[in-house]
């Protein structure tokens, strides 16, 4: 079989997405990328231009892509990198720091980046967290999640962004959408949408601008844009869920190019007419300890996670 | 022959197969990796040829 030519000029395609039919050339594809995202934000009502939007970057191929799309687009987007203290042999938070500092001095000199260390401002790098909770190793994801959602969302609070944009792209969406409907989590599938909407009582906007691409989709924009990005996987996600998840997907998008697109859009279509009547989801209140929402009486699950270590230190105190 | 990187692992390959044969012969979901040649994008269906080298990098990430 030749080469595939790209749909829009005569030039060699560097990427063929079966499940759209439709093979592109590296100009094309980072303009079709482009346009796409633009569309996506429009459609879902994620954001406007004079939005000030926090993209959270990781260092990996998604959020640096996402907050180069958004810069491109001319969104008003600053970044706010987390260091987890994941450490362990291959020092995986000190490096994906270095890339996402090499992206905002090298390709956007202009752009403000926040950047926060869990364990200055809690004392405990995430590791140490979950290892605290039962369950421990195998929590590590849930924890390094929890902890990230609630940091994004304060300090887009406190610096008065309206909108928290991550890079989630349709592989990850789907891999929960699998892991929610094996599980029948209905409360969980009414959450799941590219946009949630701030909720008046401490939780800002969150959107999902690449939640209409596949990951090596999002993979190839980064390579094709020589984005410098950390290859290496999370240490601690070694035989996460999620991943066994991603692997049983592709094996079926494999065979039937659009699996995963039709799985997860066709989820969205359904939730907008009233899939899984008579749940709804649990009504938000501030948290007694930082006010940020919780569906919880009393602390939210972020401030559970830390009471412990706050008690300990109580009584170190007296 | 062509060399053939992924992760820390390096195969000299017959440059007469597709790029999909390749991963595919390797174990690999076409879905989970793309291919570079000589640091460019390259698609699948392109034959690898008896030149340079072609890295396979995975896509997948998460956790």
């Amino acid at each position: 079989m030749g080469v595939h030519r790209c749909r829009r000029c005569t030039a060699d395609s560097v990427i063929n997405m079966r499940q759209h039919r439709l093979a592109l050339c590296e100009v094309h594809f980072v303009e079709w990328v482009e346009n796409i995202t633009f569309s996506f934000i429009k459609k879902h009502h994620m954001f406007e231009a004079d939005d000030r939007i926090l993209v959270a970057v990781s260092g990996g191929k998604d959020s640096l892509s996402l907050w180069r799309i958004l810069l491109k687009l001319g969104f008003q987007a600053d970044g706010l990198y987390i260091d987890l203290g994941i450490e362990a042999e291959c020092s995986y938070s000190k490096r994906s720091g270095e890339y996402v500092e090499k992206f905002a001095q090298d390709i956007f000199p202009n752009v403000k980046l926040h950047v926060l260390d869990i364990a200055d401002i809690y004392g405990k790098t995430i590791p140490e967290m979950a290892g605290r909770r039962k369950g421990g190793r195998k929590k590590f994801c849930s924890v390094c999640g929890l902890v990230k959602r609630h940091e994004m969302n304060r300090v887009a609070r406190e610096l008065g962004y309206t909108v928290v944009a991550t890079g989630h792209n349709l592989d990850d969406e789907a891999a929960v959408l699998f892991g929610n409907v094996l599980h029948w989590e209905a409360e969980y599938l009414l959450r799941q949408s590219p946009v949630l909407p701030a909720d008046g009582v401490g939780l800002v906007k969150r959107a999902k601008p690449l939640a209409r691409f596949y990951e090596r989709e999002t993979a190839a924009y980064a390579i094709i844009c020589n984005i410098e990005y950390i290859q290496d996987e999370c240490p601690f996600s070694v035989g996460a869920t999620s991943l066994r998840l991603k692997e049983v997907l592709n094996s079926m998008e494999n065979g039937s190019p659009g699996t995963k697109l039709q799985f997860y859009f066709s989820f969205l279509r359904a939730k907008e007419h009233s899939l899984l009547p008579g749940y709804s989801r649990p009504e938000l209140r501030p948290c007694e300890k930082c006010g940020q929402a919780t569906g919880a009486p009393g602390l939210c699950a972020f401030c559970r996670l830390l009471e412990p270590a706050r008690a300990a230190s109580r009584r170190g105190q007296d | 022959m062509v060399k053939v990187i992924f992760r820390n692992a390096e195969w000299q390959i017959p440059g007469n197969i597709t790029i999909r044969e390749l991963i595919t012969n390797l174990g690999l979901n076409p879905q989970s990796v793309l291919a570079v040649r000589d640091g460019k994008l390259v698609n699948n269906e392109t034959r690898l040829g008896n030149q340079g080298e072609v890295k396979l990098i995975s896509v997948v990430s998460g956790g």
